[in-house]
């Protein structure tokens, strides 16, 4: 199985500026100084080597939506945020306009950061492809039909040519969907998110975003101890700094690093990916924090070594 | 976790030892609780010496937060000091190192918020 990342960001969509990419040129301009760089053999292995990622690429600025690639004949993604739209694309190139698809989607919750991708997601507008919205909300049909009503959007959801079903998923229960068993979580979020945990084929995939951890709820603390166990990757909102996640940005809805490692450390994960990235954050801030929770991880570890990696838009993970 | 408390150069100054998590970090707020009752203005500072803390989890740094939160609250005064280098890291990957005052040792925390200071 593979997990492809198409959209990490959170809240809101962003996208470089021109000064951000001005400052990548000049930091990967004045590395080369004094470097013999004549061939493009040697501009190739100086950039892929030598230059960070923060500098050679970006973390990228789509809403979330990550695709679960089961290797099956049924497509599986979490949440329609505008990464919904590169991945349509993606959808379109492998398989065609001509060979009908299905598709099921895994909602984390409808606020618009994860739905907004949807009216963007081409097959939707393709006769044949089923598509099979999955959620724990009361609300979830309403929210996609909504935000394509007039006068938001130019083309209505009935429009849509593809069979578009909604399905509501309990919650605590696991459910089997296209060769996986899923189990939703509710979580602490303005109301309400779920998380998914993912077994398959021998391994398990948890996606847990805007979900607030109260620092000291001991019996909140235990169930997602218990929800993480033994993951091999832990997909997790850790959009703030503790100290913002817990004072200034406390209800805000979102978790932390340090947080996220103290989970999945406690839950002997795998793999954990930090992920909904902060919006105001450019690429170096983000490289900082992924590099300040890898040495957190590494003061604090107690036997068991915590991987920890930081999404990005095209990010592919092998399960 | 053990905490000491003593009066030191015009300061309250509590020494919280060993660790401060998801085991002890309740016992170590209802300990400093009444120090930080009393920790207001034209009080004494309120000086947590931490030299003797080898790690601190976030349940831990959440309690210390509560309590700025109080001090700051009630017009008191309240500083770290003599973080280990390892639990200095996690105030600083936190971001906990914006929250507080934090000395480099308790000498220098007397010197600036005793009563000479």
């Amino acid at each position: 199985m593979k997990v492809r990342f198409w959209g990490t960001r959170g809240s809101i969509p962003v996208s470089l500026t021109a000064p951000q990419i001005r400052r990548k040129l000049i930091a990967a301009l004045s590395g080369s100084v004094g470097r013999s760089l004549d061939t493009s053999e040697a501009i190739e292995r100086y950039v892929d080597e030598e230059l960070g990622f923060d500098v050679r690429g970006t973390f990228g600025g789509h809403s979330s939506c990550v695709e679960l690639d089961t290797g099956g004949a049924e497509h599986v993604v979490f949440d329609m945020g505008s990464g919904a739209r590169p991945l349509g694309q993606s959808f379109l190139q492998r398989y065609g306009a001509g060979a009908p698809q299905t598709y099921h989607v895994f909602m984390s919750h409808v606020h618009w950061d994860h739905i907004m991708g949807f009216p963007f997601f081409a097959p939707v507008y393709i006769p044949g492809n089923r598509i099979v919205i999955h959620g724990c909300h009361a609300v979830l049909e309403e929210a996609f039909r909504r935000q394509q009503a007039a006068p938001s959007f130019p083309v209505d959801f009935s429009q849509l040519a593809a069979t578009i079903e909604f399905d509501r998923l309990e919650p605590g229960k696991p459910h089997a969907i296209a060769g996986l068993a899923i189990t939703p979580k509710l979580q602490r979020h303005e109301g309400d998110s779920y998380g998914y945990r993912v077994q398959a084929q021998g391994k398990s995939l948890v996606y847990t975003t805007d979900s607030e951890h109260k620092v000291g709820d001991v019996d909140e603390r235990a169930a997602f101890i218990e929800f993480f166990r033994d993951a091999d990757v832990v997909i997790f909102d850790a959009m703030y700094a503790l100290a913002d996640a817990i004072s200034v940005k406390a209800d805000w809805g979102h978790s932390s690093n340090i947080v996220g490692v103290e989970l999945c450390q406690a839950a002997r994960v795998r793999c954990l990916c930090m992920y909904h990235h902060e919006p105001a954050y450019d690429d170096q801030r983000i490289a900082q924090v992924l590099q300040e929770t890898r040495r957190f991880e590494e003061i604090t570890r107690d036997g068991h070594r915590l991987e920890v990696i930081s999404a990005y838009d095209g990010l592919e993970l092998d399960l | 976790m053990q905490l000491t408390v003593s009066a030191q150069r015009g300061a309250v100054v509590v020494a919280p030892a060993g660790r401060i998590d998801h085991a002890s970090a309740e016992a170590f707020a209802t300990a400093l609780q009444p120090h930080l009752d009393r920790c207001r203005a034209g009080a004494e500072a309120l000086i947590v010496d931490m030299s003797g803390v080898d790690y601190i989890s976030s349940v831990g740094l959440r309690a210390l937060m509560v309590a700025a939160k109080q001090a700051e609250a009630q017009a008191g005064r309240i500083a770290i000091a003599a973080l280990s280098p390892m639990v200095r890291e996690v105030f600083e990957i936190s971001r906990f190192d914006m929250v507080f005052r934090i000395y480099r040792s308790l000498d220098d925390a007397l010197a600036s918020e005793g009563a000479g200071g």
